[in-house]
């Protein structure tokens, strides 16, 4: 299988514009339709901070695959001027998956909300985890729905009201950081959509990380569930509290930072009361399904003597005569 | 069995100057004790047998009638297999039934003309489907046949008692399949080395005593006396090689399926388990990583549609498949796909519905969930395999649709085709095969992906947008660049552009070739795995003074232009398919045939017992009241018409637009 260009009438023109020298990519150049979020919605800051990412890291425009399932956060893609596709509910992991997999090439970016990742895509998101495919997922968690107007979310805590709850939630919600610690995500992080430089980092962070990186960050649905996030932003009264990870400094005080890479330390800063604390809680080295399953085509076709299409498919034939 | 020339009792003329000549049968009467060794007699030479096995599915017997199989295919003799497997993890009641012929075989054949039988049940079960004079080759050790029904030849074998003998105490009665493959190739004359040369490579790369024991097995079963017991020897008539013929090769129809997508260039996909779809899967997992690509076992089905349609968007036009519930599940993204007109291939390997129904039964009942499956005006494309040979020139066609019209295309099989074996001539790779490749050209200026007057061309992430847009694929509608909108207007136009290219697609489909009588009787009209019984049908029908056509559809919707002629030229059309009549009496082609033409003379003829169509049963339904000569049904017949695949096509196959998707 080739990967090459397949020529086409009058592409040498096309072919030296495409080489010829890329200009610095803008804010401006990667803003599409203006966001129909509501004034004061925190998803504003996440999508301000990924233009940020973009900009900072210059990456090629026509690599960065934008994605999202479906939700108001979901609308992502269409804010962002690249390559993108806005799924349908709760089946974006696969998607992203699929790409990520055929395309290492690819920047692959996943956005979505809590119902979207944790409800109706729970089983795919649990997968992707396990699978380790590598990919960058941010999780925009606004403890309700949004886009269908205030009904009860799978984090939504015990006591909400809601117009499907409408005497206070009653169901166990999902702990994000757990069920993704145990589900087998490679890096696993939590941010707030006020703290942007924080969300930057993480969003820097992930990208880097081979695997499956998900990061959940607070992000207020000002119209159905205002406030919710207040405790954990220091402009409301709250406090941030950032998980202070080990420096490997060989110093007294470094024993009691956080190990990113203790599963188990993860799982018990995972277990603090709302609304806990922030940063990397868990990030592992574990190979990725794509360097996997690479390494297993590899093999494959060398173990054959790298043969032709053709060549292979006739071998096959001839052994069914 | 046909006869074809002088047998030991009648020692008639050359038969071959008169094939209608009536031949010396089969003794009849019942061959209990020993007798002399008979082994002096000179073999009796036949075109065309039917096998059946009958047993439990642990006895292997669907691997001994694989060999017969693949031997009939490697000997340039013609064969079709049927077979049925209980839904249980292991034992219950199966069938292998293999018939093999000198001529070209289009069905299994209504009646075996030999019946083995393991066990009481096998006898008691399918002793029916033995024609009379056949022969019953049983298992004493376990069968004890009703002798004084006259009917049929009795062959007792203690199969058991020497297999176990044959091989030892550790392998108890494993092995029983392969004794009896011995045993049917010393009745049958059969080519004793390449038989052995099977086994051996079917057991390579496994511990040699396996292959050992395999072939203690075989020699067991044909050094047996069988001379004793039965009187008659048979001889297949050499196949005489035509200039410039082919090889032959033999497949199932799932794995006609998974090589044709390989050959169509399809290198990306993704499925999760069930039956009678696994094994298409399990191809695709082990061979695309060796052009390649790659097959992913999903979570679910809907993470394994889902997949699929993130290699298509990727840039390489990806395959799912599934049976009827997984495809219930995949329906809302196929939604999308025909929404963001995204190339995707998806396989239904129909069995009995609805929910989880006869999981290992055949049905024709999913075309109603192909064509219209899912919420809203969603286009797609619809095929339908006919036979195995069939299953790998569709898939070439799908790929060949799905790349160049950006849309989901269906290719429906059913359980008959994917466990049915048949020998094909080799298809000509070279001309065939497709390299898929990422087109990253960059695009110029005000390139638009959707444009409303065009077919939509889907560009793979890492083409650049010299004008720096950037095209969305998106689920909601859309305008020309994939941006939602709420225009009444665009809505109205988008649904017209992704229904107008089906439209344009069904002007280059070919109208299909009728069999038989091209106008005046009974047009029996069919699609999907019943293409042999159908065509078996009108054969024997015109033989019996019937004028009679056959119109079988490849491409079920859109439907080929031109069919209102066909149907003008005849006085009855009747549309034969495995499903049920439903609330208003038609089948589910019959009900579109007849919206679609607004034609009253189309009949429907249906059935929903999860067996193929014998040709009896069509004929019974198709001409009723009237009884046929029992004749047995000749063999030639026609060469199946892969229009638009035929190799005489195959450059047409090659001019795909480039949509940006390999």
């Amino acid at each position: 299988m080739s990967t090459e260009n397949t020529p086409t009438n009058g592409s040498t023109t096309a072919t030296a514009l495409a080489e010829s020298p890329r200009e610095k990519l803008t804010k401006k150049a990667i803003t599409a339709d203006h966001p129909t979020w509501c004034p004061g919605c925190g998803d504003f800051a996440v999508l301000a901070s990924y233009y940020k990412v973009i900009e900072k890291r210059q990456l090629d425009h026509e690599k960065i695959v934008t994605l999202a399932g479906i939700g108001c956060s979901s609308r992502f893609p269409y804010f962002v001027n690249g390559y993108g596709a806005h799924f349908i509910h709760g089946r974006a992991v696969p998607l992203a998956s699929g790409i990520s997999l055929a395309r290492p090439d690819l920047h692959v970016f996943l956005f979505g909300g809590d119902g979207d990742g944790f409800s109706i895509g729970g089983n795919h998101l649990n997968h992707g985890a396990r699978k380790n495919v590598n990919l960058t997922y941010f999780i925009m968690d606004n403890f309700v729905y949004g886009l269908t107007k205030k009904q009860t979310s799978p984090t939504s805590p015990i006591g909400f009201k809601s117009k499907t709850d409408p005497t206070g939630a009653i169901d166990q919600p999902v702990n994000p950081m757990k069920q993704l610690i145990s589900a087998g995500a490679s890096f696993v992080a939590r941010t707030h959509a006020t703290q942007v430089n924080h969300m930057i980092q993480m969003i820097e962070r992930a990208m880097d990380h081979q695997g499956f990186s998900v990061i959940e960050c607070l992000s207020e649905c000002v119209e159905f569930f205002p406030g919710a996030f207040d405790p954990a932003n220091p402009r409301k009264g709250g406090a941030f509290s950032l998980i202070d990870e080990k420096k490997y400094d060989n110093t007294p005080e470094d024993e009691l930072r956080h190990d990113v890479t203790d599963e188990l330390a993860a799982y018990k800063l995972a277990q603090l009361p709302f609304p806990g604390v922030f940063g990397v809680f868990y990030e592992s080295d574990r190979p990725t399904k794509n360097a996997l399953e690479k390494k297993w085509i590899d093999t494959t076709r060398e173990k054959l003597g790298n043969p032709t299409d053709l060549q292979l498919l006739q071998k096959t034939f001839d052994r069914m005569k | 069995m046909n006869e074809t020339s002088t047998s030991v009792e009648t020692d008639a003329p050359n038969s071959k100057d008169d094939p209608t000549a009536p031949r010396g049968s089969i003794a009849t009467a019942p061959s209990t004790g020993p007798a002399s060794d008979r082994a002096d007699l000179r073999p009796e030479n036949i075109n065309d047998a039917v096998i059946r096995l009958a047993g439990d599915s642990q006895d292997g017997i669907q691997s001994a009638g694989a060999f017969l199989a693949r031997l009939a295919g490697r000997s340039a003799q013609d064969v079709m297999t049927y077979m049925t497997i209980p839904a249980t993890i292991s034992g219950g009641p199966s069938i292998f039934q293999v018939r093999m012929g000198t001529g070209e075989v289009l069905s299994a054949g209504d009646e075996a003309d030999f019946l083995v039988a393991f066990y009481q049940h096998s006898y008691q079960d399918h002793i029916g489907c033995l024609k009379e004079g056949g022969v019953l080759l049983y298992d004493s050790d376990n069968v004890a046949p009703d002798l004084d029904d006259k009917r049929f030849v009795y062959v007792g074998v203690p199969i058991t008692g020497l297999t176990v003998e044959a091989l030892g105490g550790t392998a108890k009665d494993k092995g029983k399949n392969i004794f009896i493959l011995g045993l049917i190739a010393k009745i049958f004359h059969l080519d004793v080395d390449k038989l052995k040369a099977l086994i051996t490579e079917k057991f390579a790369g496994k511990d040699e005593s396996i292959v050992n024991t395999a072939l203690m097995a075989f020699q067991a079963g044909y050094g047996y006396p069988v001379g004793n017991v039965l009187t008659k020897q048979y001889r297949f008539e050499p196949h005489v090689p035509k200039e410039g013929e082919r090889a032959q090769i033999t497949m199932d129809g799932n794995q006609a399926l998974a090589y044709g997508l390989i050959a169509a260039g399809v290198r990306f996909g993704a499925g999760y388990p069930i039956t009678p779809w696994s094994s298409v899967m399990e191809i695709l997992r082990s061979e695309l990583p060796k052009y390649g690509g790659l097959f992913v076992q999903a979570e679910d089905e809907l993470g394994a549609v889902s997949l699929a349609l993130g290699f298509s968007f990727s840039g390489y036009l990806a395959v799912t498949g599934s049976a009827g519930p997984g495809i219930s599940l995949k329906t809302e993204a196929i939604g999308w796909a025909s929404m963001s007109e995204m190339p995707l291939i998806i396989i239904n390997v129909q069995r009995g519905g609805p929910s989880t129904g006869l999981p290992t039964n055949v049905e024709q009942s999913d075309l109603f969930q192909a064509i219209f499956g899912g919420h809203g005006d969603s286009p797609r494309v619809v095929l339908a395999a006919s036979t195995v040979e069939d299953c790998f020139y569709i898939a070439i066609e799908a790929a060949r649709i799905a790349r160049k019209y950006s849309t989901p295309v269906f290719i429906l099989s059913d359980t008959s085709l994917a466990t049915r074996i048949e020998a094909f001539d080799e298809p000509e790779l070279k001309d065939l095969m497709i390299d898929p490749t990422l087109d990253l050209t960059p695009r110029p200026v005000g390139f638009k992906p959707y444009a409303v007057d065009q077919i939509t061309q889907h560009v793979p992430p890492g083409a650049r947008m010299l004008d720096g847009k950037y095209p969305l694929v998106s689920g909601l509608e859309h305008d020309e660049m994939g941006h939602p909108t709420g225009s009444p207007k665009l809505h109205m136009a988008m649904t017209a552009k992704r229904r107008n290219k089906l439209r344009q697609l069904a002007e280059e489909i070919p109208v299909p070739e009728i069999y038989g009588d091209q106008d005046g009787g009974t047009l029996l009209v069919g699609w999907g795995s019943t293409y042999g019984p159908i065509h078996d049908a009108v054969k024997l029908a015109r033989e019996n003074g019937e004028k009679a056509g056959a119109l079988h559809l490849r491409h079920v919707h859109p439907l080929p232009n031109g069919l209102e002629k066909i149907f003008a030229r005849f006085k009855r059309i009747v549309v034969v398919e495995m499903n049920d009549q439903g609330i208003y009496g038609f089948g589910q082609l019959a009900t579109i045939l007849r919206a679609r033409f607004c034609e009253p003379k189309i009949e429907s003829a249906t059935k929903t017992d999860g067996l193929t169509f014998r040709v009896k049963e069509i004929l019974e339904r198709v001409f009723e009241g009237r009884s046929f000569a029992a004749r047995k049904i000749p063999r030639e017949g026609l060469a199946i018409v892969h229009t638009g695949t035929a190799p005489e096509n195959v450059k047409s196959l090659k001019e795909v637009v480039p949509q940006g998707v390999g």
